[in-house]
């Protein structure tokens, strides 16, 4: 295996080719455009398609049909374009159509910025677009993590015919570290026999469709992804959970926010202060079996965000009362330091003497 | 012994500050350390300064940001006003008095200053002042070695511009001889 140096977004986009990925629909976005520009040289080049699209609107819809015809597709975008894309998400859900969507999260609300941000939070994990669903969100904190999740994200598309999106924020996309990929072992993903390939004589029409005018058969429809939904919070939740075995305080936190979170925890450890941290490494479904296991010995929480507080929700519901949860967060595209989240460890632990 | 190098380059664009910063993580990668290379990419870099952040461990890297530097590189003034207050106590300054006119008063760092912009010329092309800031470093801090960076240069330059290698190569010679003779040193 070869070590090579690459940038976040320039990984996402190879880790995607590994993982089978050969048609891509986009339009550019700062701080996610090495993406797009790595794809359009990149899928040519394995028999593939890539076309800038005239909006993002128009390039969710063009993923949607590609996930029609059973290929593996994937777009991606940056928050404000990210938001254009909610429409098209919802109709993917309601179709039950595999596909992957990447969103570089940057300062918001509106135009807001183009430096790093996880603002986005409440939009992935909550839906996004109209309609009751959940879409499994992945968040990578590290180069290389992009590359296991990344072929992730494509087979739980798969494997539950659902759109997935893969989140990071500004920082990621734009740092190089050194990566190696490497021929992942294809997973048993069911047979895509829903795919409008054209019957050839062999059955009937197939419709792939998000438009149910009877009632009742839409709610039954709901029952039934809200059933695959269950079934997902079941079998993909994914987490990191480090030295919290004997933590007086956990902080939460993911994506490069935790990595600078572990800094921070290193030297209150060296300090004699038991912090440990939880990664959420799915957004959703949210891992709440860490807080199970935690919340009746810890003494605190602290959430860390880059947003003024959208995790700390979640966070509360799987602590259910059982513990104080704390904040710190940065916004408008500000990043926390490592001697911030220090000292907010310092002041919830009470004013130990630095 | 565990190392830990938290790594700011930061100059007007165009300088190759970037550049800079990946021949720094490319030779740590050839050395089997953990790198991390972060640029600034913001409206800060339109207007004029740029910067990256590269961080070289022999352990896994927490944060790829740096907020309090092992070692500063300045390329010009407005980047010596914003980083020389964050080098760490015990740090290393590297300054290109061919563009910087400011001096620091801090005597808990050691400060190399070097009129690398003018050196260059000397050797011939001004666009390789960086890379005596660089050899500087090398020789200062001995977390990276020679071949590795020349490795590095292979892959920061593009094929077309590797008959440019050797004067690069003179370049880094130029700042590893410098500090050697310690020159330009305070603090």
């Amino acid at each position: 295996m070869v070590k090579v140096l690459m940038k976040g977004n320039e990984v996402i986009a190879e880790a995607a080719v590994h993982a089978g990925c050969k048609y891509f629909f986009g339009y550019p976005i700062t701080p996610q455009s090495e993406l797009v520009a790595y794809m359009a040289k990149r899928l040519p080049e394995v028999g593939g398609l890539f076309l800038q699209a005239e909006s993002e609107i128009a390039a969710i819809n063009m993923v949607y049909g590609a996930a029609g015809t059973g290929v593996r597709v994937m777009t991606s975008s940056s928050s404000p374009g990210f938001s254009l894309k909610q429409e098209g998400i919802s109709f993917l859900v309601g179709s039950e159509l595999p596909a992957v969507i990447c969103n570089i999260v940057r300062g918001g609300p509106g135009l807001g910025n183009i430096q790093p941000a996880q603002s986005d939070y409440f939009q992935v994990t909550k839906g996004g677009g109209h309609g009751d669903y959940h879409i499994p969100v992945l968040a990578p904190a590290s180069l290389q993590e992009i590359v296991d999740l990344t072929q992730d994200a494509f087979d739980i598309a798969d494997r539950y015919r659902t759109p997935v999106i893969i989140m990071g924020d500004g920082m990621l996309g734009q740092m190089m570290e050194p990566v190696e990929f490497y021929e992942a072992k294809p997973k048993e993903v069911p047979k895509k026999d829903w795919a409008t390939t054209g019957t050839r004589g062999d059955g009937g029409p197939k419709i792939i469709t998000s438009l149910e005018l009877n009632a009742e058969s839409l709610e039954k429809h709901n029952h039934h992804l809200q059933a695959k939904f269950k079934q997902i919070k079941e079998n993909e939740v994914r987490f990191e959970a480090y030295e919290t075995e004997d933590a007086d305080y956990i902080l939460v936190a993911f994506g490069t926010v935790a990595r600078i979170a572990m800094n921070a925890i290193r030297k209150a450890r060296q300090e004699g202060i038991k912090v440990g941290l939880i990664r959420p490494i799915s957004l959703w479904p949210f891992p709440e079996k860490p807080f199970i296991d935690t919340r009746d010995k810890v003494k605190s929480y602290i959430t860390v965000e880059m947003s003024a507080g959208q995790m700390i929700e979640d966070v509360r519901l799987a602590v259910n009362g059982h513990a104080p949860v704390d904040f710190f967060g940065r916004t408008g595209g500000v990043v926390p330091t490592q001697e911030e989240i220090y000292h907010k460890i310092i002041s919830v632990a009470g004013g130990v003497e630095v | 012994m565990t190392m830990l190098e938290e790594i700011i380059i930061a100059g007007f664009g165009g300088q190759g500050v970037m550049s800079m910063g990946q021949l720094l993580a490319y030779a740590g990668m050839f050395e089997d350390k953990h790198v991390s290379w972060l640029p600034s990419y913001g409206p800060e870099q339109r207007g004029g300064t740029a910067n990256c952040a590269v961080v070289i461990s022999h352990d896994l890297i927490g944060s790829p940001l740096v907020s309090r530097a092992s070692t500063a590189m300045v390329l010009n003034n407005p980047s010596f006003e914003k980083f020389e207050p964050m080098v760490k106590a015990g740090g290393l300054l590297i300054v290109d008095t061919s563009l910087v006119t400011l001096d620091s008063t801090r005597d808990d760092i050691t400060i190399i200053k070097i009129n690398a912009t003018e050196l260059a010329i000397e050797l011939g092309n001004k666009r390789i002042a960086n890379m005596i800031l660089i050899g500087a470093f090398l020789e200062q801090s001995k977390i990276l070695g020679m071949e590795s960076i020349m490795e590095s240069l292979k892959k920061v330059l593009s094929p077309e511009k590797h008959h440019l290698l050797e004067v690069n190569h003179k370049a880094l010679l130029k700042g590893t001889v410098l500090v050697q003779k310690q020159v330009g040193f305070t603090g």
